[in-house]
């Protein structure tokens, strides 16, 4: 054996590892592909052996084959071999090539859930760190469920390596598992403030993640935040803090007024570039929030620009190109601050760093005015003409057009200019944004009327020497500009100079080289072209002249008809046809240019972008109701037909919408911009040709190749627009001049006293008037168009899940935070949960892990709660039939009916457990002791605690609040049970074994509790009471009140059917019992239920109680009607109910650090007890304080464990137990004595009598 | 958060490559090569922060890189990270420092044999695309923890294999600094078997 061992490991170290593994690569370039195929041989081979050693060193290898973009996912198996090894070497090794290489879809995952829960828990705090580490990269919904409670009690271990770790990982969790958000919040919150900084700033880190995506939610956290703030020196917790107040000032506007001073005081103190670039860029977001114009704080944006300033004429590049990104921030709400920078944003547009000149054209756009429009456009060309890169010469090229269009054209004083530079603008080669530059003249010449004239001779030249847009096949993306020109030219063909030979130019034979969708554009233009000439030419009454005019047509004409292009075939061979028509009328000398003049007449109007869009849906008018019934689907589906709707209604967007990328989104959206720039044809004439369009190959696909022009392009005849420049500024001189002379004029005229005006100095922006008179036409709206803003959020972003209030639950922290539905799910049995019954708990998990993003999480909830209520429902049934058939109670648990074999192995081992024996003894004992079987079914009390789970106290805790989800908690502890049992009979290891505190022992399971104690019992009826199970405060309506509410079982004994039940208590002064309003103080209460035979039911009554330090007593009667075949008797029971202190106890956690600190207040009082001959293991002895009298394990150390609890008045009582032998020591502390001495002798009872 | 963190070299050959989201190696390589591409031909004194991208992209992205001599660190990280920070993130407080405190002057030849333990030094730094820890004397004393860990494991069983790896790496140090080992892999004879 020892010499295997030996001969094992001297195998080994001649096996590859990695270093040489990279070697051998590094050896072999030249065959490198050949080389790692045989290495990912010598692999496979290695992970078939047994030995571990090995198949680490494998995996570790695949690791770094997988970096080299080697697939290794079929190791997958092996690697969750390797991570469950129990040596931290190997494991690591497993988790790393875990993290590198699982993913959702990575099928043996699930099978790693257990593993990672034991690490999770291991006693060697780098296991734990491991595999949270890897945790964090491949988290699944179905892992962040099963572990978000094993990682949230992480959250409160007591080394802060572990609790940094944990928390920064709720963030993934939350993520993947919506849910889990609210539950975990209290203590991500109260980890703002560990005394670790990298606890601190893990917590921060995730909140502000968190707080980014949803910043309304965490409003009520800025004090706190702010708090932090001006306490933390940690500059990388500041910075977070400081960003995430970027995020909340815009709802809040009142903080940022309170942030603006210690903002600006670390804007002046700090020396850290990067803190200092982050406050100002959130007092920038505090100036935007702020309403504008507030004179005081002219100040603070001063004093950003004035740091900005600063950094862009830093030498280091990175803090110039950041000054220009804030930049721009301010620049949308303070422009005037801004412009006066505006000489060093321009030198920054020859920076050689091409971000820097994309971040100063940005800040371009809000720089522009009237006065220095042209001369920042006349830059921009030089740059255009400069820049040989295309993608930053596109970028200007749309910025130019961006600033030249922005608010509708706001800045353009002369828009004879605005088209020369249009023009130029198509000399550019290979640019891909022809379709702007088209789109814009189509904007401009339709929208202002004035500069038509000019727009169409433009546009003939342009027309006229298309030879040099087109002269290469490769500059099609600037051909898109032909056909803007022919538009205009055919649509405003009443302004051209000569029409006669723009036709000529538009029916050349080099037009059939044009795309489809441009030859359309001419063909029919062509017409539009031929109506006018017609005209022209029947007025000068030389008929032949407007037979030629035909006669080119109908030769031109055929070659596009031949075209394969359907739509331009088609308005050839119309058009052809038409003008044959005409050839004819004319030869028999008729007048036809009237009537062809009418078949292109009638204005166009411009309509805006969204018109189509703001049409509102007439009342009545569903849009997404079916007009047919659809037809139903194969049986499979139908059975869920409303997940599948659910599914199939997006509230923001249509089905499609969901299922394309990002890439393709982009493409149908310049795709609809294309349509929209070419509105006015698509309106004017045949709907088809927008069809042809959008047929036609999108400019992006065509790839663009650089032509090495030596010589540049320029288009004969055409205007230059720096002329304009000259000849703008020629015009304003002269403007001024003799605005002065008028003034003069006026002042002589005037002759008043009023002294020396000042010089009229620069002139302001109003002074400048357009060249021409323009007539913006305004785009039409259809009636009632409904404001509409355009934000729909991307249904397919994941933080949309973590939109959840958690308000409620900071208001109340420690209270009563989250509602009943809400909790993480306990550890639970994997195996017994491997096959999703869609019925029971796979709904919501399904949902959560299928659609997390469609549903908001508010709908969600609800749909828990009408489960929570389905799942009462099936309880109460379950129950009636317990007794008789406990198979058939189990199949009701939750139709897992499709699992038989699964549910009747769980019953037998719930049976089997409090014995320990096997399952026919077991049935016979629970036959035999039919109390705790009874408790069993209605209450989470049969329960076996284990202590050792100190991790679980917390979920156990909040059990007793929560009846609701009894049913599903029965269903786990089933599952628990049934682990248990695997655990002592095969011992699997099942991540069961190891315990916080390091024993590892094997701890008998523990005897069924139930807090149902008998009530009173006759021949007809048994009552039995759980004391104030659920116990919560009730603020506002009771000054000090509290209240209690207690569970009476009734089970009906006799053969008779019992009803009108009536239960009624006696009221002392100190405790009361909850009437309906309206009745009297000595009316019953009627027992909501009627028993028949054999069944049990149970009911809840509210008291009210005054003061809780001592125990109560209440006598009370029930009475009721037996109903027999024959006859009915009024029957009666008297009882007593008992209100021990304990009831007034509510089981709260406690995190040892707030029980330490609690204890060094000084406000308790101190007492204690000795318990004599308790034999039972200190766990049990435990988890029976926890259960009967509502603590919880605080920490527990051997022999040796701090509990605690709460009264529902809030007294704090702590416990701290030892045991050595048999005698337990119980010193107890509490601020109310009384309250103290009263849970002692309960305790002390609870133990004398077992 | 930090979408991926990528080291490779000036020919684009990866070194270390971390995606906090999945993709496919394909897509994986095809972003290492573009972010390559992208940043390699970016002078030297030019700005440190880099957009667009198309694969890892998203306007919210942007690329945080540094050069050092013969290797890049690339960081892809989205706006809620302060850029100056990652680029200190990077250098002057703890990436490269630690590496080179780790690997005591490090250079591209550890990270090409140990591009593990550069893993689980980054694992201290950053964690599913959180940054974790910045400070770097912390992770050191946890890096050096673990490792201490895996050699107290290792014990007895470890010291052979420790003994050939020294062996086969014998001519490491003297190995240019740069790039190119030569033939010096050591061969390991075949020892008869033991059956």
């Amino acid at each position: 054996m020892a010499l295997k061992i030996v001969k094992g490991s001297i195998d080994r170290m001649f096996d590859k590892n990695l270093q040489d593994l990279v070697r051998g690569i590094r050896n072999h370039k030249e065959d490198e592909a050949k080389y790692i195929s045989t290495c990912i041989d010598e692999i496979k081979q290695e992970l078939k052996q047994d030995n571990i050693a090995v198949k680490a060193n494998a995996v570790c290898k695949l690791t770094y084959l997988q970096m080299l973009g080697y697939d290794v996912s079929w190791a997958a198996f092996n690697i969750v071999e390797v991570m469950s090894s129990s040596k931290f070497t190997y494991k690591r090794i497993g988790y790393l090539a875990a993290s590198q290489c699982f993913h959702e879809s990575t099928d043996v995952i699930m099978l790693t859930t257990n593993q990672i829960r034991k690490d999770l828990s291991s006693p060697n705090q780098y296991d734990t760190g491991v595999a949270l580490t890897g945790l964090s990269c491949f988290v699944t919904p179905d892992l962040a469920r099963d572990l978000a409670n094993d990682i949230m009690t992480l959250m409160s271990h007591t080394k802060p390596y572990i609790r940094k770790k944990a928390v920064l990982i709720m963030y993934k969790v939350f993520l993947k598992y919506p849910e889990s958000l609210r539950p975990a919040f209290p203590r991500l919150k109260e980890k703002l403030e560990d005394p670790d900084p990298g606890v601190q700033s893990a917590a921060v880190n995730v909140i502000c993640e968190l707080a980014r995506r949803n910043p309304k939610n965490y409003l009520s956290l800025a004090p706190l935040f702010f708090k932090l703030m001006t306490s933390s020196t940690n500059n990388w917790v500041l910075i977070k803090i400081i960003k995430l107040f970027g995020a909340l000032t815009p709802l809040e506007p009142r903080l940022g007024k309170k942030l603006i001073e210690p903002l600006t005081n670390l804007i002046h103190s700090t020396s850290a570039m990067s803190l200092l670039y982050e406050c100002v860029n959130t007092v920038i977001a505090v100036l935007i929030s702020l309403s504008s114009g507030m004179p005081n704080h002219s100040a603070s944006i001063q004093l950003c620009v004035q740091k900005l300033r600063i950094l862009i004429e830093d030498s280091d590049q990175n803090l110039k190109y950041l000054g220009l990104l804030a930049m721009s921030k301010i620049l949308k709400t303070h422009p005037k601050s801004v412009q006066s920078h505006k000489d060093l944003i321009l030198q920054c547009l020859d920076d050689k760093d091409e971000s820097i000149r994309l971040r100063a054209l940005d800040l371009l756009y809000g720089m522009v005015s009237k006065k220095n429009l042209m001369e920042i456009v006349k830059k921009l060309m030089l740059h255009v003409d400069k820049a040989e890169g295309t993608t930053y010469r596109d970028e200007l090229l749309t910025k130019i057009i961006d600033i030249c269009s922005q608010s509708n054209y706001q800045y353009i004083t002369n828009f004879e200019w605005y088209i020369s530079i249009l023009v130029e603008l198509t000399r550019l080669e290979g640019t891909r944004h022809g379709h702007l530059i088209a789109s814009q003249m189509l904007d401009v010449a339709i929208r202002v009327r004035a500069i038509r004239v000019f727009a169409v001779a433009q546009m003939a030249t342009l027309l006229d020497n298309a030879h040099l847009l087109t002269g290469n096949m490769q500059r099609m993306g600037i051909c898109e500009v032909l056909y803007a020109a022919a538009w205009i030219c055919g649509e405003f063909s009443e302004h051209l100079e000569n029409p006669m030979q723009t036709l000529e130019a538009m029916l050349r034979p080099k037009v059939a080289t044009l795309p489809g969708h441009i030859q359309a554009v001419y063909v029919q233009n062509a017409a539009k072209l031929f109506a006018t000439v017609l005209k022209n030419q029947e007025g000068n009454t030389d008929s032949t002249a407007a037979q030629e005019t035909s006669q080119l047509m109908i030769d031109r004409l055929p070659l596009f008809v031949q075209s394969a292009n359907l739509e331009v075939q088609e308005r050839a061979s119309c058009i052809l046809q038409l003008v044959k028509y005409i050839q004819k009328l004319q030869q028999k000398d008729v007048e036809v240019a009237e009537e062809v003049c009418a078949l292109f007449a009638g204005e166009l109007n411009p309509v805006a972008p969204k018109a189509q869009k703001k049409v509102p849906v007439p009342e009545g008018l569903d849009l997404d109701a079916w007009i047919n019934e659809p037809p139903s689907e194969s049986e499979s589906e139908d059975e869920q037909p409303k997940a599948i709707f659910a599914k199939e209604e997006p509230k923001h967007s249509r089905p499609r919408h969901t299922e394309v990328d990002e890439k393709e989104l982009a493409r149908r959206r310049e795709a609809r911009k294309q349509e929209q720039a070419n509105n006015p044809f698509y309106i004017k004439a045949s709907p088809s040709s927008q069809k042809a369009y959008q047929e036609a190959p999108g400019v992006e696909h065509i790839p663009v190749v650089q032509i090495d022009l030596s010589v540049p392009l320029k288009v004969p005849g055409l205007p230059m627009s720096d002329q304009y420049v000259k000849l703008e500024e020629e015009r304003r001189q002269k403007e001024r001049a003799d605005k002065k002379k008028k003034e003069k004029k006026k002042r002589k005229e005037k002759r008043s006293g009023r002294g020396r005006k000042h010089d009229s100095g620069p002139e302001s922006e109003e002074d400048i008037t357009p060249a021409h008179m323009v007539d913006i036409v305004t785009e039409e709206m259809p009636e009632n168009a409904l404001p509409s803003d355009d934000d729909d959020k991307d249904p397919n972003d994941p933080h949309k899940a973590l939109d959840i209030d958690l308000d409620n639950l900071l208001e109340a922290a420690g209270r009563r935070p989250l509602a009943d539905s809400e909790k993480l799910p306990v550890r639970a049995h994997r195996a017994a949960e491997a096959p999703k019954s869609p019925a029971e708990d796979g709904e919501a998990e399904n949902a959560a892990s299928q659609e997390p993003k469609k549903k908001s999480s508010k709908e969600k909830r609800e749909k828990k709660k009408d489960k929570d209520r389905d799942r009462k429902k099936s309880k109460e049934e379950k129950k009636k039939k317990k007794h008789k058939h406990e198979e058939k109670g189990e199949d009701l648990l939750g139709g897992q009916a499709d699992e038989p074999v699964v549910q009747s192995e769980e019953t037998n081992e719930v049976a089997a457990l409090p014995t320990s024996t096997s399952a026919e003894e077991a049935a016979t004992v629970a036959e035999a002791a039919p109390v705790p079987e009874a408790a069993s079914g209605t209450a989470p009390d049969s329960e076996p605690e284990e202590p050792k789970d100190t991790e679980m106290e917390e979920t156990k805790s909040s059990k007793h609040k929560k009846k609701k989800q009894k049913k599903e908690k029965e269903e786990k502890e089933k599952k628990k049970k049934k682990k248990h049992h695997h655990h002592h009979h095969h011992s699997d290891g099942g991540g069961e074994e190891s315990v916080q505190n390091g024993t590892v022992e094997e701890e008998e399971p523990l005897p069924p509790m139930s807090n149902y104690c008998l009530l009173a019992e006759n021949s007809y009826i048994k009552m039995m009471m759980e004391d104030a199970d659920e116990v919560y405060d009730i603020q506002g309506n009771l000054q000090d009140g509290s209240q209690v509410v207690v569970s009476v079982i009734f089970e009906n004994k006799c053969d008779s059917f019992l009803k009108s039940m009536e239960f009624n208590v006696l009221d002392s002064l100190n405790s009361k019992l909850q009437r309906p309003e309206g009745s009297g103080p000595h009316d019953g209460l009627t027992v909501p239920f009627q028993l028949p035979p054999g069944v049990s039911n149970e009911a809840r009554f509210v008291f009210t109680v005054q003061s809780i330090v001592m125990p109560q007593k209440l006598k009370g009667t029930l009475t009721f009607i037996v109903k027999n075949e024959d006859s009915s008797t009024h029957e009666k029971l008297d009882f007593k109910l008992h209100f021990t202190c304990t009831s007034y106890l509510i089981t709260t956690p406690c995190y040892s650090d707030a029980f330490a600190k609690l204890l060094e207040s000084g406000d308790l009082k101190c007492s204690s007890v000795r318990l004599e001959g308790v034999i039972m293991p200190f766990h049990h002895l435990l988890a029976r304080i926890c259960f009967h009298h509502h603590f919880s394990v605080v920490e527990r150390i051997d022999s040796c464990a701090s509990m605690y609890s709460r009264s529902i008045q809030g007294h704090h009582v702590c416990l701290l137990v030892k045991t050595s032998g048999q005698t337990v020591s119980i010193d107890a502390k509490c601020d109310e004595p009384t309250l103290l001495g009263n849970v002692l002798d309960e305790i002390k009872q609870t133990f004398s009598q077992c | 958060m930090i979408k991926a963190i990528l080291i490779f070299n000036n020919h684009g050959k990866p070194r270390l490559s971390k995606f906090y989201e999945h993709y496919n190696e394909d897509t994986e390589q095809q972003i290492i090569r573009e972010t390559f591409h992208l940043v390699s031909k970016r002078d030297e004194n030019v700005c440190n922060f880099l957009e667009g991208g198309m694969l890892i992209g998203g306007s919210d992205y942007k690329l945080i890189y540094r050069h050092y001599a013969t290797l890049y660190f690339v960081f892809c990280v989205d706006s809620s990270e302060s850029e100056l920070g990652i680029l200190d993130l990077i250098q002057v407080k703890v990436f490269v420092e630690t590496l080179d405190k780790c690997f005591e002057n490090v250079c591209e030849l550890d990270l090409i044999f140990h591009v593990d333990k550069v893993h689980n030094i980054l694992a201290e730094m950053v964690m599913g695309g959180m940054v974790l820890e910045t400070n770097m004397n912390e992770i050191i004393t946890q890096v050096d923890a673990q490792n201490k860990m895996e050699k107290s494991e290792a014990g007895i069983a470890g010291a052979p294999a420790r003994a050939v790896s020294a062996v086969k790496n014998m001519n490491l140090p003297e190995m240019p600094r740069n790039i190119n080992i030569g033939d010096i892999s050591i061969k390991v004879p075949n020892l008869p078997s033991f059956k």
